[in-house]
């Protein structure tokens, strides 16, 4: 299993390379979605699609933004706004750990000289209202990637299992660049004519996006938006599932889970500053549930799902 | 005979797991052939991160014949009834045999079975243990429906004899037996055969997997201590940490690497958690220093540079690891050497039950119980409440919010910075203090304080809030907390009286969980304080009453609503937590309620005390006569009261006794009267029981003797009389009734 691939001269270079190898072993390469979210698995690729019985295969980077992480650049690992790599396959692959080892190898590390692990790691997401089994993976004891056999989401039974890997991209990119601090990391080519680090990408945003987070955000705003949303998701959730207009079946499960993403986001938001104690948390945490549910129970009544009019009728 | 073999092949086991779920695959497996009929000579479980293997020897080939006789119904019998029995025992009418019995003639079935073949009853056991094993949490995976702690993805089966292996067919769910299983992931990847559990060993071991974890750990702990040694250093011990590391590896290769110098002048602990909680390394110690210079991982594989990279990776983690330990650290001794006023505060903050209030309501509450207790434990009132405040502190630090295992600790580091004494740091670090059956209970009289407070304050609170333990379930560790209590007072020889401090500090319960009605809060503190200067009766009934004028009925009833209704049952619960304390001592559950049922049962110490010197005295053949005498005693008063219907209890007179015996009793129960009133006193317990022991020989004497119901009524009374003083006087000991046998 030796191999003789280059290593990685900058962050965007391990983004390629994931691209080209997921692509490679068939994934859909999707794009980030369009919206504030904490994690990939946020992402209605993943969220959604785990769920019914249609198969899946998808790959994408997700900028995630959790407020609470922010430390205006300072940090040498800690960010507000940060980048996962997300693969999901449905139903999960028999050779998914070969298939994730061969993405550390694509992007530059050597099995024969590192020590990969498989570390039990249960995940779960209370706001969605999922779980799953699995392991953290670690290089030479360091925390590189997340991985799970997804067993419920919104509160229905995954069958089949998707599979989920995610990587947390800046410090898999540091470790496999030797760099000690974010900022430092080359994130286009050093020689390239204008090189870049992540500090020119990000640093300023760092600072800009962790004051407000922390002291600027107006929480009565984030509130009634918080409220909003989530009023918002339950009322397109209760529309007939036929549309009177086009006299179609249209269950609006992915506009009914934007809001319940918006609701999740605000929520960390309304954290960051600091305005929710401890025994609301949980009143926050399990409204934003409710809603993960919801739009899970419309999702799977949706063709995506694999819901068809004979099998409703059987 | 053939030996049996099975691998149960899958992705990463937690470690946690592996263990108990190859003895599970043992008992299941060898409980499913013996049940057959397959008996077997010995059995082995094993496991690595990615099997179970269990090695079965010298299994029967196949199972044995069986023959069983069944009687049926009479001949003549309805035909639905021999229906009925032929359709039970599997044969066909011309099958049956008729005999004569007593009852008339009778039909006979004769089931015969075959033994079958031992791979037959493997392949439906195997199935069945896969299908039912009780992993702590199971998943499913891809399309299937089947359920392991991680994806299964094959099954080795083989039964081996001298000619040879075979394969023991079997599907589960798709996955098909076979002879064939996997090395190392990355040191030696692809299948291979093997015929029987010594080549699986060996080829396994060729394969770079050592099967046994008995045989890693030792490897992984030998490979450290000399990679220590050979440094001049030593190992610190961690044998969960040993366990759950071999659970991690197949291959185990011993790294040792060091701590950089910012950070070996932190305090070890914080070192060794760090270590042991995010990365799974040992902590070395230099014994010249005693300071932790080093850190030992183990690799799952060897490699062309020695793990030099693989070595320098970990370091790196563990650097990052360590700034946040170092910076926690920098942090909370900066607040500490303010006076640690912003942790006491946000401490207001945190919920410590959402009845029960916050952490700094809690505080009070303890605060307030310990300056009680200082007295009983000769401490001084003020530095007591002082150690009781400082206690909880660390709760709010960087650092134990980071690990909250280090809470007690870190508020023993940061007391001195902070300004306090040596005392109030210990009480931080003991005061949670015992926390198992065979923890140190702490002895310093300001830790004990602050330690029987917490509990008790934990005790009381869960109390009034009726959350009590129920069954198994007890998440608050209550059970755990009142034996703290229990050996705490027991291991001090502390004399207090747990019925007052229980109503105390429900009274502090009562008052916060009422803080809303205003008066009533005010009513509960003046009666919680009077309790507190004079106990639960007089004075603070009093209180009650000055309260309000008039209306007594009312008042009479606000006191019984104020007075804690439930520290009764908080005490029962002590005493059964006492009685299987004491039962593991060897003292018998009859015996302590001898003892529980005397006054002052609230005074562990005294309880004890007595218990311990009645179950010596219940030891000594006086003692057991002893009590069989008085036990007779008391029947024949109580037949002759119940008849009379009077209480015999006073009056026996020496003039009245006829026999000698007699005479003889009263003088030895004047003599043992004379002897144990002042050793009750001064609880000499012992010295009552040899007193009473000497009424042995009198009372077997008087009973062998006299006759009880005498006809003359004047000499039956008087001999009445005498029994109730036995009773009395031996009453006053222990409530020997309750003495079985």
């Amino acid at each position: 299993m030796a191999t003789t691939k280059t290593k990685p001269q900058c962050f965007q270079e391990i983004i390629l390379r994931l691209q080209n190898y997921w692509a490679e072993k068939g994934c859909a390469v999707m794009q980030p979605y369009d919206m504030e979210v904490g994690a990939g698995t946020f992402h209605p690729a993943t969220t959604l699609r785990s769920l019914g019985s249609q198969p899946w295969a998808a790959a994408y980077v997700q900028p995630s933004r959790r407020p609470t992480d922010g430390r205006y650049g300072e940090n040498p690992n800690r960010l507000q706004h940060y980048y996962q790599y997300q693969v999901l396959i449905k139903p999960s692959p028999p050779n998914l750990q070969e298939l994730y080892l061969g993405s550390l190898e694509a992007i530059g590390i050597d099995m024969e000289l590192h020590d990969i692990r498989f570390v039990e790691d249960d995940w779960e997401s209370p706001t969605l209202g999922a779980w799953g089994l699995g392991w953290e993976v670690w290089c030479d004891g360091m925390e590189v990637s997340q991985f799970t056999y997804f067993q419920q989401v919104g509160g229905h039974d995954c069958k089949p299992v998707s599979g989920e890997l995610t990587y947390g991209l800046e410090r898999l990119a540091m470790y496999v660049l030797g760099v000690d601090h974010v900022m430092d990391m080359p994130f286009n080519a050093p020689d390239a004519p204008i090189a870049l680090t992540y500090g020119d990408v990000f640093k300023q945003t760092e600072e800009e996006y962790a004051r407000w987070n922390f002291d600027t955000a107006n929480t009565d705003v984030l509130l009634r938006h918080f409220e909003e949303a989530e009023e918002e998701c339950r009322m397109i959730l209760d529309q007939a599932y036929d549309d009177p207009k086009t006299g179609k079946r249209i269950i609006m499960a992915h506009p009914a889970y934007d809001q319940c993403i918006k609701a999740s986001h605000l929520f960390n938001l309304l954290d960051a500053r600091g305005v929710i104690s401890v025994t609301e948390r949980q009143a926050y945490i399990g409204r934003v549930r409710a809603l993960a549910k919801l739009c899970a129970d419309a999702f799977v009544q949706t063709a995506a799902a694999g819901w068809t009019p004979e099998g409703d009728a059987a | 005979m053939p030996d049996l073999l099975i691998e149960l092949f899958s992705e990463e086991i937690p470690a946690r797991m592996q263990t108990r779920a190859a003895e599970d695959l043992k008992k299941l497996v060898t409980d499913g052939l013996v049940e057959a009929g397959l008996t077997y000579a010995g059995a082995a479980a094993l496991s690595t991160p990615r099997r179970l293997t269990l090695a079965v020897e010298g299994l029967l080939a196949q199972s044995p014949d069986t023959r069983e006789e069944r009687k049926g119904p009479k001949v003549g019998a309805p035909d639905k009834a021999i229906e009925g029995f032929l359709r039970g025992a599997g044969v066909t009418r011309d099958q049956l045999e008729e005999r004569e019995t007593p009852k008339g003639a009778v039909y006979f079935a004769t089931i015969e079975k075959k033994g079958r073949p031992a791979a037959e009853i493997i392949a439906e056991v195997l199935e069945n243990a896969i299908r039912n094993f009780p992993w702590p949490k199971s998943m499913r995976w891809g399309s299937g429906s089947l359920r392991w702690v991680r994806p299964l993805h094959s099954i080795l089966c083989i039964l081996s004899e001298e000619a040879g292996a075979t394969v023991v067919p079997l599907d589960v769910d798709g996955i098909t037996s076979g002879d064939t299983t996997e090395g190392h992931r990355f040191m030696a990847p692809g299948r291979f055969a093997v015929t029987g559990f010594a080549d699986y060993e060996a080829k396994l071991k060729a394969a770079k997997v050592i099967l046994s974890p008995a045989e890693r750990a030792d490897h992984i702990w030998a490979d450290a201590q000399s990679a220590a040694f050979a440094q001049g250093m030593e190992i610190v011990e961690d044998k969960g940490l040993l366990a759950e590391v071999a659970g991690l590896v197949e291959w185990p290769i011993v790294l040792m690497g060091d701590i950089a110098e910012d950070f070996i002048h932190l305090p070890p602990e914080v070192l060794q958690t760090s270590m042991r909680e995010h990365q799974k390394f040992f902590s070395v110690k230099n014994p010249k220093t005693d300071r932790i210079e080093k850190f030992i991982t183990v690799a799952n594989r060897e490699t062309a540079d020695h793990g030099a990279t693989i070595l320098a990776g970990n370091q790196k983690v563990l650097f990052a690891r360590l700034a946040d330990a170092k910076f926690f650290w920098e942090n909370d001794i900066r607040v500490a050497e303010a006076g640690g006023q912003p942790w006491l505060d946000s401490l207001a903050n945190v919920t410590f039950h959402n009845k029960l209030g916050t952490q700094a309501d809690r505080i009070d509450r303890i605060a307030a119980m310990a300056r009680a207790l200082a007295p009983s434990v000769n401490a001084d009132a003020g530095l007591v409440e002082k150690a009781a405040r400082w206690a909880k502190a660390d709760l709010s630090s960087e650092m134990v919010y980071e690990f909250p295992e280090l809470q007690g600790l870190m508020g023993k580091y940061y007391a001195a910075p902070a300004g306090y004494s040596i005392e109030v740091a210990d009480a931080a670090l003991e005061h949670y203090s015992p926390l198992g059956p065979s923890d140190d209970v702490p002895s310093a009289p300001v830790s004990v304080a602050v330690a029987m407070a917490d509990k008790l304050d934990t005790l009381t609170g869960f109390w009034a809030i009726d959350e009590k333990p129920t069954g198994s379930k007890d998440p608050f560790a209550l059970r755990r907390a009142a034996l703290g209590v229990i050996r705490l007072v027991l291991d001090n020889n502390l004399r207090v009286e747990l019925d007052k401090l229980f109503d105390a500090q429900l009274l502090r319960h009562e008052i916060a969980l009422n803080e809303d009605g205003e008066s009533r809060a005010a009513l509960l503190r003046d009666l919680d304080n009077e309790i507190a200067d004079h106990g639960v009766f007089g004075a603070a009934i009093r209180t009650i009453l000055d309260h309000f004028d008039g209306d007594l009925s009312k008042h009479l009833s606000e006191v019984k609503d104020s007075l804690p209704a439930v520290a009764r049952d908080l005490l029962s619960f002590f005493h059964d937590r006492l009685k299987v304390y004491l039962r593991d001592k060897g003292i018998r559950h009859d015996v302590i309620d001898a003892c529980l049922a005397m006054p002052g049962n609230d005074d562990l110490t005294l309880l004890v005390k007595r218990a311990e010197a009645l179950a010596t005295f219940l030891s000594t053949e006086d003692g057991e006569n002893l009590i069989q005498g008085v036990k007779r005693a008391s029947n024949i008063l109580a037949q002759a009261e119940e008849k009379d219907g009077v209480e015999y209890s006073y009056g026996a007179d020496v003039k009245f006794a006829e026999d000698d015996s007699e005479k003889a009793l009263f003088a030895a129960l004047d003599a043992a009267e004379a002897a144990i009133t002042p050793a009750m006193e001064t609880e000499d317990f012992a010295a009552a029981m040899t007193a009473m022991a000497a009424l042995r020989a009198p009372i077997d004497a008087f009973f062998e003797a006299v006759q009880i119901n005498a006809d003359n009524q004047v000499i039956r009374r008087n001999r009445l009389n005498l029994l109730s003083r036995i009773r009395m006087i031996c009453g006053g000991v222990a409530d020997l009734s309750r003495i079985e046998g």
